[in-house]
């Protein structure tokens, strides 16, 4: 279950016709296509593997992708995208439900059209799984100014979403999507950035988000939880709901600063704000250094997240229905969380091999850590009261814990 | 009064955009341009790292990236 961008998928023919926008788009480019000066993405192509394992949660898979220039106007890409979920995480293990197993498959296609100091982008993202479609149609623009010093850039995304879920068949007893359940999900995207050369040394980049969800913004697989009538010490459980809309704001600052001995010091902060009553901030400081000469690529980085809790968020409501729109996602709870990567990268090929300019293999890993403040480990309440280690609820120790991010790839530039 | 100090200020604003004379000059812009300065030096692996904290926390977007995909619950 997942939830995103993308433009409802309500059949083959909904999926024709975006394919066929996206097509009209590149017509309507090259058709108004003078001589080109500036520089466009260098082809390149990426095989990675993700693997991520926390909180009861494994997911792993395959990411492709590969970008390649034409006639010095055009750069193309295309992205395949695989997650490969089992799931026996603390809401599957709280509902009573027994570990899942599930897939999404993503692709991406994208061209890049350079006019003069005009970049255009037109970008189509399809998502499946099993109870969740998504398409996103996506256009920017970018433009060099001031010597190029400043870049400025425009986006926008539109995007639907079907929501469905599975439920297990009567008479064979296999889980199949349930036929009495599909929802839809809009979402808009407005994006603004500016990049600025400040000095030899710093690059800045400022940005600013606005997106609006309207629809179905439910999990329909989760449940708040409500104090049990007639035993205060247990929880029963219901249905989530949430409010049918949300918008959001979020405004970045990064910089980039190289070092006079060949390295390069990052850092970032972003601040996020939305109509549901949530307020975050992202910190995140990095640092690269190359060894020398050598092919090594070493970096080492810290992300530090915070935010609070949603309005409608409670770990334990006094009772069912108690308010118009309940939910007890952890997502929506007050949280932090504290991330640390390393990574190394080793070039090969420098002096190119064959058709390939140069390659590298990468390793990067991170650790990260939740802390959750207002979300409960409801598992506590859930054992024979007789347990020693029983915690009626609402008294349970707060929720945390940690996760292990593997990401190996390689890549050559040709 | 305010519309004709604004449209003023636009004026002003807009003849000084006109005469900025790049400060940082093409030929001293090497280390920028090296690799390791790139915000994005491996979009692959960027846009899976944007998608492990979107997928599990509250806050979204101004990433620099398009966005899209699932933020899995």
């Amino acid at each position: 279950m997942s939830a995103g961008y993308g433009r409802r998928a309500t059949g083959d023919g909904r999926k024709v016709l975006w394919l066929l926008l996206v097509l009209g788009c590149l017509v309507a480019f090259a058709a108004i296509a003078p001589a080109s000066a500036g520089v466009l993405p260098e082809d390149r192509a990426d095989v990675l593997y993700h693997r991520y394992d926390g909180g009861g949660v494994t997911i792993h898979g395959p990411s492709v992708l590969v970008r390649k220039k034409m006639a010095e106007k055009y750069s193309i890409s295309a992205n395949y995208y695989m997650d490969m979920v089992t799931s026996a995480s603390i809401d599957v293990e709280t509902s009573g439900a027994s570990e899942y197993k599930e897939e999404r498959t993503q692709y991406n296609v994208s061209l890049d059209y350079l006019r003069g100091k005009t970049t255009y982008n037109v970008n189509y993202t399809s998502s499946e799984e099993n109870d969740y479609e998504a398409q996103t149609f996506t256009f920017g623009i970018s433009q060099d100014l001031f010597g190029d010093l400043t870049t400025i850039s425009l986006g926008f995304s539109k995007g639907a979403d079907t929501v469905m879920r599975t439920t297990r068949d009567p008479t064979t007893g296999r889980r199949i999507v349930d036929p009495t359940f599909s929802e839809d999900v809009d979402r808009w995207s407005y994006r603004v950035g500016v990049s600025q050369i400040l000095t030899k040394s710093l690059i800045t980049t400022l940005g600013l988000e606005v997106i609006t969800d309207e629809g179905y913004l439910n999990n329909p697989y989760r449940s708040y939880r409500f104090v049990q009538p007639g035993d205060t010490r247990l929880f029963a459980l219901a249905t989530e709901i949430y409010p049918h809309t949300r918008t959001s704001n979020a405004v970045a600052l990064n910089a980039k600063y190289f070092l006079p001995y060949r390295a390069a010091l990052a850092g970032g902060y972003r601040f996020y704000t939305d109509t549901w009553g949530i307020k975050a901030n992202t910190f995140s400081i990095g640092y690269t250094h190359p060894l020398g000469s050598t092919p090594w690529l070493f970096e080492v980085s810290y992300r530090f997240y915070d935010q609070n809790n949603a309005d409608f968020y409670s770990d334990l409501f006094d009772r069912a229905n108690e308010q118009n729109f309940m939910a007890r996602d952890k997502e929506l709870s007050t949280f932090s969380s504290q991330t640390l990567r390393i990574g190394a990268s080793y070039e090969f090929a420098r002096n190119g091999w064959g058709f390939i300019k140069k390659a590298s293999a990468n390793v990067f890993y991170d650790r990260i850590e939740f802390d959750y403040e207002d979300y409960r480990d409801a598992r506590y309440s859930l054992l024979d009261s007789a347990d020693p280690a029983f915690r009626p609820a609402g008294s349970e120790p707060f929720y945390a814990f940690g996760a292990n991010v593997f990401q190996v790839f390689f890549s050559a530039w040709f | 009064m305010k519309k004709r100090l604004a449209v003023l200020a636009s004026i002003l604003c807009l003849s000084a955009c006109g005469n900025i004379e790049p400060w940082v000059k093409p030929y001293e812009r090497e280390a920028l341009a090296d690799p390791i300065m790139s915000f994005d030096a491996n979009p692959v692996s960027t846009a899976y790292t944007h998608h492990v904290f979107e997928a599990r926390e509250g806050a979204r977007g101004a990433l620099g990236s398009a966005g899209g995909g699932c933020g899995c619950n």
